[in-house]
């Protein structure tokens, strides 16, 4: 039902609104003193609630930097729980002011759903899961397996392309949300279950038997997970892009939550310019000087945040590979602030 | 007479202005068209700005994507499909999924509901009670509950395909569905098909050729011999002669699955099984009602003309309840028809799972794609309650009403 409601919003926007593309989102959180956030409905290390409802993830943080460095208060955000159905509708309807969910960067929904993508939170690809009692080995050997997918995704279509691709059969369940997916592939209806592979380390822990079950080595995908925001408020989309630079730029200058307050007293020309003591490059964005600061204060640099909720810190223990930084082999790269 | 009716005035504007006007007569017409224009203009106008702000913000408009291909697969398709179909083909899988649990769902819940409604109004106390207990504690739990529950329970309770139980291995029963051996139709069919045709329709002439003798001459015609050799006897025959018109392909195990023979999903099951006792529990008690609404005499008169008690029923309760019973059991059928939308928390491929959940997320274009399922369900409705509507004011003329 709530897919019904958005998309009644959404015609009601589109058909009642006289500009509904006016660039005015940075002043109506501002007015609200709120940031709403779109978030998935539970996906361990990325974003999940916990049982006192605080919400946590790496895409959780990527909301908490935007609403300190806009609100200077990391805790001012509406978190907003979306199936992969929904998300985008709940974009284009405004429900939203932006879209942290691991969403696959495509060009299809980069042209035609309105909406921007402003970088690459996390580096993923898609791979599979099945029970180690099936003694299969590799992604090869799954001819005439059922498949549990989540429905709404691109992992849906590499699905298909992949087994097609191999002139392999198969048959897919689609399910509306990972925990139903889930649990089907638990009771037996599936053989296998498909997600990113960061999904399918973060849904493994949800399982009974974590050790009975085993991630194939193939990854069948490229999967760049970003935020998305509307179309129509370059200002806005400066801001979302820039609060994750910021973060990687932090974690490549070596500024951490902890050590900031030290950073900014620096004379460092580079460390002068990012953390807001000298030049106004954040009243450049429509921000505050101090905007840096408030990114890393309440979520730390990339490198921080990565360890809190997937890497070596959390019980995911995702290693950083693709997500490290460009140099250190990994693919993390932030256009210098300057 | 000789002299034919005066024909009467043309009615036309009388009726146009009665209907429109009521007692403000032709000012009431002229406030009702100005109504109506103002209703248009805003309709316009709403759609209209709607393109513009839907083009201005680069969000894709228009019903286009439905040539495009869909790229995903669908586990359970009526058509043929596969994933290089467009996304219109979707669209048409999703309905005929709709239609079929649907279809199967109404014909399941109105045979329990009528099942469950008899034991209600049974005389012996065990089986009403039994009866009392189904409705109560059915209609009382939600139904997303019971769809949930017959999926995984069921699911839990049966094995993996490795281990299935199997009846003659011939059909197959795991979590993956049940697998019967699927039909290969052979050159024998035709005839076959063509003598059972001829069985059925020169049983049906006998049939009514018997009724005539008994209504008009008194003579009662013992039918039974004959309709049974034309529709058992004459087929065998054409099989001797033809050949066997299907021979059946069994599943076998193979991999992961089964290949081969014909597979019945779980989601079917499941989502058929709750829809339909769901709904059975309503029923009942709507056939209930209507049962009870016939005056008890007509019961008391039935058992002095000596008819028994199913009989009496049958012959004289049932249809004079049945027009009590139509109009709130086409209300169910509409509701387990919109219900079976449900489907998307256990994976079944109807229309909302597929075309309105993983269509629209795939193309984004929301308000296109839920105007399209919309419109699809009214229509479903629209059918099943003109077919009601016949239904039921054919009962209602039979009776003289």
């Amino acid at each position: 039902m709530k897919r019904v409601t958005l998309a009644l919003s959404l015609a009601l926007a589109a058909g009642l609104s006289a500009q509904a593309a006016e660039a005015q989102t940075l002043k109506t959180i501002k007015d609200r003193g709120m940031l709403s956030c779109g978030v998935s409905q539970g996906l361990p290390g990325f974003s999940s609630p916990d049982d006192k409802g605080n919400w946590t993830g790496i895409d959780v943080d990527v909301c908490r930097a935007i609403a300190a460095a806009v609100l200077n208060d990391p805790t001012k955000i509406k978190f907003v729980p979306l199936s992969a159905k929904d998300r985008f509708t709940a974009l284009q309807s405004g429900e939203i002011d932006v879209l942290s969910r691991n969403t696959t960067w495509t060009v299809s929904r980069d042209t035609s759903l309105g909406a921007n993508f402003t970088g690459v939170t996390y580096y993923d690809g898609q791979g599979f899961m099945v029970k180690k009692s099936l003694k299969v080995n590799s992604a090869l050997e799954l001819n005439s397996a059922s498949v549990c997918v989540q429905t709404g995704t691109t992992t849906e279509l590499n699905l298909a392309d992949y087994f097609k691709a191999n002139n392999m059969k198969y048959e897919v369940i689609a399910f509306g949300t990972i925990d139903e997916a889930i649990k089907a592939y638990e009771s037996g209806r599936c053989d296998v279950f498909t997600d990113d592979s960061s999904g399918l380390y973060a849904s493994r822990l949800k399982l009974t038997n974590p050790a009975d079950h085993v991630v194939l080595p193939e990854i069948i995908s490229k999967e760049p997970l970003g935020p998305m925001v509307r179309h129509g408020d370059d200002q806005w989309f400066d801001i979302v892009k820039w609060t994750l630079f910021a973060m990687v730029t932090a974690e490549e200058l070596g500024i951490t939550q902890k050590n900031v307050d030290e950073m900014a007293k620096s004379d460092k020309p580079e460390l002068k310019r990012v953390l807001g003591t000298d030049g106004n490059l954040g009243e450049q964005l429509g921000l505050t000087k101090d905007w840096v600061i408030r990114i890393v204060k309440a979520v730390g640099n990339y490198g921080e945040s990565f360890d809190r909720n997937v890497g070596a810190g959390s019980p995911l223990k995702i290693s950083r590979g693709l997500n490290n930084l460009w140099t250190k082999g990994g693919l993390q790269y932030a256009p210098p602030i300057r | 007479m000789g002299v034919g009716a005066r024909k009467p005035p043309p009615q036309l504007a009388l009726k146009l202005r009665r209907a429109l006007g009521g007692r403000a007569g032709w000012n009431g017409v002229a406030v009702q068209l100005v109504f109506g224009a103002i209703l248009a203009w805003i309709a316009y106008e709403v759609i209209s700005n709607a393109r513009t702000n839907l083009e201005t913000q680069h969000i894709a408009a228009g019903f286009g994507f439905l040539q495009n291909s869909a790229s995903f697969d669908v586990n359970q398709t009526l058509i043929s499909y596969s994933g290089s179909d467009t996304y219109f083909r979707v669209f048409l899988v999703g309905i005929l999924n709709t239609l079929l649990v649907s279809v199967v769902g109404i014909v399941f819940a109105t045979v329990i509901g009528f099942g469950v409604a008899l034991c209600r109004l049974s005389p012996n106390w065990l089986v009403s009670r039994v009866g009392g207990l189904y409705v109560e504690a059915i209609r009382n739990l939600p139904l997303l509950f019971q769809i949930l529950f017959w999926y995984l329970a069921v699911l839990a309770a049966l094995p993996a395909p490795r281990q299935s139980l199997s009846i003659f291995s011939a059909i197959f029963l795991n979590n993956r569905g049940v697998i019967v051996p699927s039909p290969l139709a052979q050159p024998g069919l035709v005839a076959f098909l063509a003598a059972l045709a001829l069985g059925i329709v020169t049983s049906l002439a006998l049939r009514s050729y018997a009724r005539q003798m008994l209504f008009g001459q008194g003579r009662a015609i013992r039918i039974w011999p004959y309709v049974l050799t034309l529709l058992v006897g004459l087929p065998l025959v054409t099989m001797l002669a033809f050949g066997p018109p299907v021979t059946f392909e069994f599943p076998q195990l193979r991999g992961f699955n089964f290949a081969g023979g014909t597979r019945i999903i779980p989601e079917l099951v499941a989502l058929t099984v709750g829809l339909s006792t769901y709904t059975a529990a309503f029923i009942a008690e709507i056939v209930r009602a209507g049962i009870l609404s016939v005056h008890k005499g007509q019961m008391e008169a039935g058992s002095s003309l000596g008819l028994s008690r199913g009989a009496t029923l049958r012959l004289i309760v049932v249809p004079q309840a049945m027009r009590v019973i139509v109009p709130p059991l086409t209300n169910q059928y509409l509701n387990l028809t919109k219900n079976s939308s449900l489907a998307v928390a256990i994976g079944y491929p109807d229309l909302v799972s597929v075309f309105a959940g993983t269509a629209l997320s795939q193309t984004g274009q929301a308000i296109e794609i839920l105007v399209m399922t919309m419109g699809v369900y009214l229509l479903i409705s629209l059918a099943t309650s003109a077919i009601m509507s016949v239904y039921g004011w054919r009962i209602s003329r039979s009776l003289g009403a």
